[in-house]
C-alpha cells in the first residue's frame, strides 16, 4: 500500500471538510445570537442578567433576565429532584432485580418516554396532568400548608411544580438508560466480593454498585439537568409564561417562566428591535448554560464509559 | 461486492423517497390552481377547470388571534366564490408577530389589533392602517354568589389591576353595586401573560381613565403588570377565571360571548352601566368613527375609540388593523399581478367581507370607516402604479 | 452495629419494592399520553380530516391535510440535507479521528446534540428567514437539519467504532483503497446500526416544534413552494392548543395521534427490525 492514490486523499479532505459541518453550524449560532444580542448588552450591560423587570412598552423599555433565569434553575431543580432517584431506581431494577424476560420490554417502554415530542408531554400537561397536580396535589396540600411560602399562591395547575414534574418524566429516559449503562459496567466482581461476606442485595447495591458507579451517574444526572434546562414546548404549555417580577419562582404554586418558554412565546411577537434582542440576549444566556452543563456531563460520562471499557470482559 | 453498496443505496433510497414527497407535492399540484394537494379530496374547494384558471397567487398575512374566525370565513368565501385562482394564508400568531413580521417583509400583510407605533411608524413610514373590524374587551369575574351585575367604573377597575384595591367589599366595588352582598375576599387579578392585541386594547382603557396607572404601567401589547397571575391567551385567562373563586380577568368579547362568561358592566361616559354586547360595541365604533379619524397612510398611535360619548355604547372598545405599505414593490417576491390580488382582496375584506361579521359576533365597520378604507387601499401601488380594486 | 438479620432481608423486600414503584411510576404517564392521545384523538380520525386544508369555524372542521404534508416534507428535506452530512462527518471521525481535530470535531458535535432547539430556531430565523424575506420550508428544513446532523454524525461514529479491525485489514489487504474499503466494507457492516441510529434521529426531529415556531409559520393550505410558508403536525398542535375554540383544540388531539403514530412507527419498526442483529 505505498502506492499513493488521490482518491483517498480526496476522500479524507472531503469527509473532513464535512465534519467541519458541526463547527459552522456552532459558529454560525454563536455569532447570531452574540452579535443579536449587542443592542440589549450596550443598553443595560451585565444588569440585563440582574434585572427582573420586563416592560417592552414604548418609552419604558427595560429589559432584565433573571427571574427566567430562576425560572429555568428552579424548574430544572424540581426535574432533578424527582426524576434522578425514579431513574435510579428504574436502572437498579432494569440491571439487578427484573427477570430476564421482562428487562427488554421494561427498558423499551422507558425509552418510549423519550420518543414522545415534546409538544405532545405539553398537550397532555395542559389538559390533561395539570387537573391532577391541581386537585390531587395542589389543592390539599393549599389548603392545610398554604402558609408556608412555598406552598403560597392559588393553585391552578399551570405553575412550577407542574413544569418541573413534566420535566421529571422527560429526563428519566436520559438519566435511566446512562444509569444502566453504568451499573451494568460496574465489575461483577465487586458484587460477588461483597454477597460473599454475606449482604444483602439492597447493601450490596447501595454500598459497592451505587457507590462503584457514582461519578457515571452524576455524569448522567447533569445531562439529563441539560435535557431540562433546554426544553421548551412542554414547559411553555404548563408553566403559566408571567413576565416580569412574578415571574420570580418564588411558590411551587406560582406561574414562572423560563428561558426558554419566553422566548418561545415573545420572539416572534416581539416589534421593537431592543425587544427582539432583549430576547437573544436570553437565548445567549441560555446557550452558555447549556454548553458548561453538557461539556461536564460528558467529560463525566466518557471518563466513567472509558473505565467501563477496559473493566467489563 | 454484492452487499458492497448497500448502505449508499440505503441512503439514496431515503433521498429518493424524500424527493418523491417533495416533487409529488410539486408535480401534482401545479403552483397555478387553489386545489388541494394530491392527498387532498376535491370537495375542499370548487373544481375549477385548470386550463381557465389564470395564473395563481398566493397572499400572506400573519397576526393578530381576535379577528381570525372572521378573517379565516372572509377568506374561505372569497377564495370559493370570488378568486379560485388565489390563496389567502393567514397564520393567527399574534399582533406583535404581525407587526414584526410586517417589518422584516416576511409576509405581505399584517393583522394587529395595535395599531403601528410611533417608533414602528419611523420603522416603516411605508405602512397603511386598514381597520377591518371592532374588538371589544370584557372584563370577567367570579364571584360564587355574584352570578350576574357586577357594576364597575374605568377607576375602580384600574385600581385593581394595579393592587389598590384588593378586596372584593372595598368600598369603592360596594358602592357601585349597593343592591350586591360582596365577600371579604381577596381579589385575585388574572391577566394575559403573551404579547397580545388584547392587553393593548385594556390597558389603553386603565390608561385612559386612571393617571395614576397612566405614570405607573401605561399602555402596550405586553406591560410590567403590578400584581396578579398570568395566563396565556383568552383561554388561559378564562379557564383560570371560571375554574377560580374570587378572581377576575379581562377577555375578548366575541370569546366572552361564545363561552356566556360572566362579565361586568362598565360605566360609560353618559353614566350608564353597559353591558358588553355587539350592539353595544357598534354603537361606540359608529359614534367614535365619525369623530374624524386619521387617513390611512397618517399614525393612527394615538387614535382612540375608547369612552364613547353614546348613552349605551360599551367604553372599552378598540379597532383591528390588517397593515399593509403602500408601495408594495418593497415587499421581496411581490408581482404587480400579487399586488393587484392583494389590493382586491383587502377591498373585499372592508366590503362583502363585513356582512359575515355579526353572524361571528363581530361588530361590522361604520360606513365612514369603510368610505376611508376605500381612499386608503386605493392609494395602494405598485412601482407607483395604482392597482385596480376589482 | 449489627442490623438483625430480619430487618436486613425486610430493608432488602422495600428496596424491591421501591424500585418496582420507580418503573411504575415512569410508565404510568407514558401509558395517560398514550391513552388520551388515542382516546381524544381517534374520534377525530376521517379521510376529511387527515386530506383537507383547515376549515372555517363553526361552519366546517376541516382538517390537518397540509400540516401532514409539511411534516413530512420537512422529514425528507431534512434528511436530505443531514443524513448525508452527518454520515460523512461521522465517517470521518471515526476511520480518520486520531487527531486533535477530530476530537474536536467530536466534542462540538456531542455539545451540538444536547443544543437547545429553541437557540435553533432563533438561528435559523435570522440567518434564513430574514435573508430569504421570508417564512420558508427551506427556513425550517435548515434548523432541523442543525438537530439532525450532530445526532446522525455520533451514531455513525459509534456504530463504525463497531466494526472489527480486521474486517478493514482484510479489505487493505486486497489492495482496495481506504475510501473504497470505507464505502464498500465497512460501512455495509455497520448497516444495521447506522439505519436504526439514523431513523430515530429522523424520529426525534418530526416531533420538534420549537424551531418550526420561528421558521415555517404555519399555513392554512398545502404544500406551495420550498420558499413558501408550510404548516408541520408540531406546529399545528401547538396553535391549536392554545386556540380558544373546543373544535380547534380537539383537532389538536388528532394532529397529536398521527404525530405519535409517524414518531412511534419509526420507532417501533425501527427497532424490531434490528434486534437481534446489532449488540446493543
Amino acid at each position: 500500500m505505498n502506492r499513493k492514490f488521490t482518491g483517498d486523499n480526496v476522500f479524507k479532505i472531503l469527509a473532513a471538510v464535512i465534519a467541519a459541518s458541526a463547527v459552522v453550524i456552532l459558529i454560525v449560532t454563536a455569532y447570531t445570537l452574540v452579535s443579536g444580542s449587542v443592542p440589549v448588552l450596550q443598553r443595560f450591560g451585565l444588569g440585563f442578567f440582574a434585572g427582573t423587570q420586563w416592560n417592552p412598552v414604548e418609552g419604558r423599555e427595560i429589559f432584565g433576565a433573571l427571574p427566567y433565569v430562576l425560572g429555568t434553575l428552579v424548574t430544572s431543580g424540581i426535574a432533578l429532584l424527582i426524576g434522578v432517584p425514579l431513574s435510579i431506581g428504574i436502572a437498579v431494577f432494569l440491571v439487578e432485580m427484573a427477570p430476564k424476560a421482562l428487562r427488554v420490554p421494561i427498558a423499551y417502554l422507558v425509552e418510549l418516554l423519550a420518543a414522545v415530542p415534546s409538544v405532545i408531554y405539553g398537550l397532555w400537561g395542559l389538559f390533561v396532568f395539570r387537573f391532577w397536580i391541581q386537585n390531587y396535589i395542589e389543592i390539599p396540600v393549599s389548603n392545610s400548608l398554604g402558609w408556608l411560602p412555598i406552598f403560597s399562591g392559588t393553585p391552578f395547575g399551570l405553575d412550577v411544580l407542574t413544569a418541573g414534574i413534566i420535566l421529571a418524566i422527560m429526563i428519566i429516559p436520559t438519566v435511566a438508560s446512562i444509569s444502566k449503562e453504568v451499573i451494568g459496567a460496574v465489575p461483577n466482581s465487586i458484587r460477588e466480593g461483597a454477597y460473599s461476606i454475606g449482604a444483602t442485595k439492597w447493601e450490596v447495591i447501595r454500598h459497592w454498585v451505587l457507590s462503584y458507579g457514582r461519578s457515571g451517574i452524576f455524569g448522567a444526572v447533569i445531562l439529563g439537568l441539560g435535557r431540562a434546562v433546554g426544553e421548551t414546548m412542554a414547559v411553555t404549555m404548563v408553566i403559566g409564561n408571567t413576565i416580569g417580577p412574578a415571574a420570580i419562582p418564588t411558590s411551587l404554586f406560582k406561574p414562572s417562566q423560563t428561558m426558554s418558554s419566553l422566548i418561545a412565546n415573545g420572539f416572534l411577537e416581539s416589534t421593537a428591535s431592543l425587544e427582539k434582542s432583549a430576547y437573544i440576549g436570553v437565548g445567549l444566556f441560555l446557550l452558555l448554560l447549556s454548553l458548561i452543563i453538557n461539556i461536564a456531563a460528558h467529560v463525566m460520562v466518557t471518563r466513567v464509559l472509558k473505565v467501563k471499557g477496559g473493566a467489563v470482559e | 461486492m454484492k452487499t458492497a453498496y448497500t448502505i449508499v443505496i440505503a441512503i439514496v433510497a431515503i433521498a429518493i423517497i424524500a424527493g418523491g414527497i417533495v416533487s409529488y407535492s410539486f408535480l401534482s399540484q401545479p403552483a397555478t390552481s387553489p386545489s388541494p394537494s394530491p392527498t387532498a379530496t376535491p370537495t375542499q374547494t370548487p373544481t375549477t377547470n385548470p386550463t381557465v384558471a389564470p395564473t395563481a397567487v398566493t397572499l400572506t398575512g400573519a397576526g393578530a388571534t381576535f379577528p381570525y374566525p372572521l378573517l379565516s370565513s372572509v377568506i374561505t368565501q372569497y377564495v370559493n366564490d370570488v378568486k379560485p385562482n388565489v390563496q389567502v394564508n393567514y397564520q393567527a400568531i399574534g399582533s406583535g408577530g404581525g407587526i414584526s413580521a410586517l417589518k422584516g417583509k416576511t409576509i405581505d400583510f399584517a393583522g394587529s389589533d395595535a395599531p403601528l407605533s410611533a417608533s414602528d411608524m419611523a420603522d416603516v413610514p411605508n405602512a397603511l392602517h386598514i381597520p377591518e373590524t371592532i374588538g371589544a374587551v370584557t372584563v370577567a369575574y367570579n364571584l360564587p354568589d355574584v352570578p350576574t351585575g357586577l357594576h364597575l367604573t374605568g377607576q375602580v377597575i384600574a385600581d385593581i389591576f394595579q393592587g389598590t384595591i384588593t378586596k372584593w367589599n372595598d368600598p369603592a366595588i360596594q358602592s357601585l353595586n349597593s343592591d350586591l352582598t360582596l365577600p371579604d375576599k381577596d381579589i385575585l387579578v388574572v391577566h394575559r401573560s403573551d404579547s397580545s392585541g388584547t392587553t393593548f386594547i385594556f390597558t389603553g382603557y386603565l390608561t385612559a381613565v386612571s393617571s395614576a396607572w397612566d405614570t405607573a404601567v401605561g399602555q402596550g401589547k405586553s406591560v410590567a403588570w403590578p400584581v396578579g397571575i398570568g395566563s396565556s391567551g383568552n383561554t388561559g385567562v378564562a379557564s383560570v377565571v371560571t375554574g377560580q373563586s374570587y378572581t377576575i380577568g379581562y377577555v375578548e368579547l366575541a370569546y366572552a360571548l361564545q363561552n356566556s362568561m360572566t362579565v361586568a358592566a362598565i360605566q360609560n361616559p353618559a353614566g350608564n352601566y353597559v353591558l358588553p354586547t355587539l350592539e353595544a360595541t357598534t354603537q361606540a365604533a359608529q359614534s367614535m368613527a365619525s369623530a374624524g379619524l386619521p387617513t390611512g397612510a397618517e399614525s393612527w398611535a394615538n387614535v382612540n375609540i375608547l369612552n364613547a360619548p353614546d348613552a349605551q355604547a360599551y367604553p372599552i372598545v378598540s379597532f383591528s388593523y390588517l397593515l399593509v405599505y403602500k408601495e408594495l414593490n418593497v415587499v421581496p417576491g411581490m408581482t404587480e399581478a400579487k399586488a393587484t390580488e392583494l389590493v382586491q382582496f383587502l377591498w373585499y375584506v372592508v366590503h362583502d367581507g363585513q356582512q359575515l361579521a355579526s353572524g361571528l359576533e363581530y361588530a361590522p365597520l361604520p360606513a365612514n370607516v369603510v368610505q376611508l378604507n376605500e381612499a386608503t387601499i386605493q392609494s395602494i401601488t405598485f412601482n407607483g402604479q395604482q392597482l385596480p380594486t376589482s | 452495629m449489627i442490623n438483625n438479620y430480619a430487618f436486613r432481608k425486610f430493608k432488602n423486600r422495600l428496596f424491591f419494592v421501591l424500585c418496582l414503584a420507580c418503573v411504575v411510576i415512569a410508565i404510568v404517564p407514558l401509558l395517560s399520553i398514550l391513552y388520551e392521545v388515542i382516546a381524544r384523538g381517534a374520534p377525530q380520525l376521517s379521510w376529511e380530516f387527515l386530506t383537507q386544508g383547515p376549515g372555517t369555524i363553526g361552519v366546517s372542521a376541516g382538517g390537518i391535510g397540509p400540516a401532514i404534508q409539511g411534516s413530512l416534507i420537512l422529514i425528507g428535506l431534512t434528511s436530505l440535507i443531514g443524513i448525508p452530512v452527518g454520515i460523512l462527518s461521522g465517517v470521518y471521525l471515526a476511520e480518520f479521528g486520531n487527531n486533535r481535530y477530530a476530537s474536536a470535531m467530536r466534542t462540538v458535535n456531542d455539545v451540538l446534540t444536547e443544543f437547545p432547539s429553541i437557540i435553533v430556531g432563533i438561528t435559523a430565523f435570522s440567518v434564513v428567514v430574514l435573508t430569504m424575506g421570508s417564512f420558508s420550508a427551506i427556513a425550517g428544513a435548515v434548523a432541523l437539519s442543525f438537530i439532525l446532523i450532530p445526532v446522525v454524525a455520533r451514531t455513525t461514529e459509534e456504530s463504525l467504532k463497531l466494526v472489527p479491525n480486521s474486517v478493514r485489514e482484510a479489505s487493505l489487504a486486497l489492495g482496495a483503497h481506504k475510501w473504497r474499503t470505507t464505502l464498500s466494507v465497512v460501512l455495509p457492516a455497520a448497516k444495521s446500526g447506522l439505519v436504526t441510529g439514523t431513523l430515530l434521529a429522523v424520529a426525534r426531529i418530526a416531533g420538534e416544534t420549537a424551531p418550526l415556531i420561528m421558521t415555517v409559520l404555519g399555513n392554512t393550505y398545502f404544500f406551495q413552494g420550498f420558499g413558501q410558508p408550510m404548516d408541520a403536525l408540531p406546529l399545528r398542535i401547538w396553535r391549536n392548543a392554545l386556540q380558544p375554540y373546543p373544535e380547534l383544540q380537539a383537532q389538536g388531539w388528532g394532529a397529536a395521534l398521527v404525530l405519535i403514530l409517524i414518531v412511534l412507527a419509526l420507532n417501533i419498526g425501527v427497532r424490531l427490525a434490528s434486534r437481534g442483529r446489532f449488540r446493543k
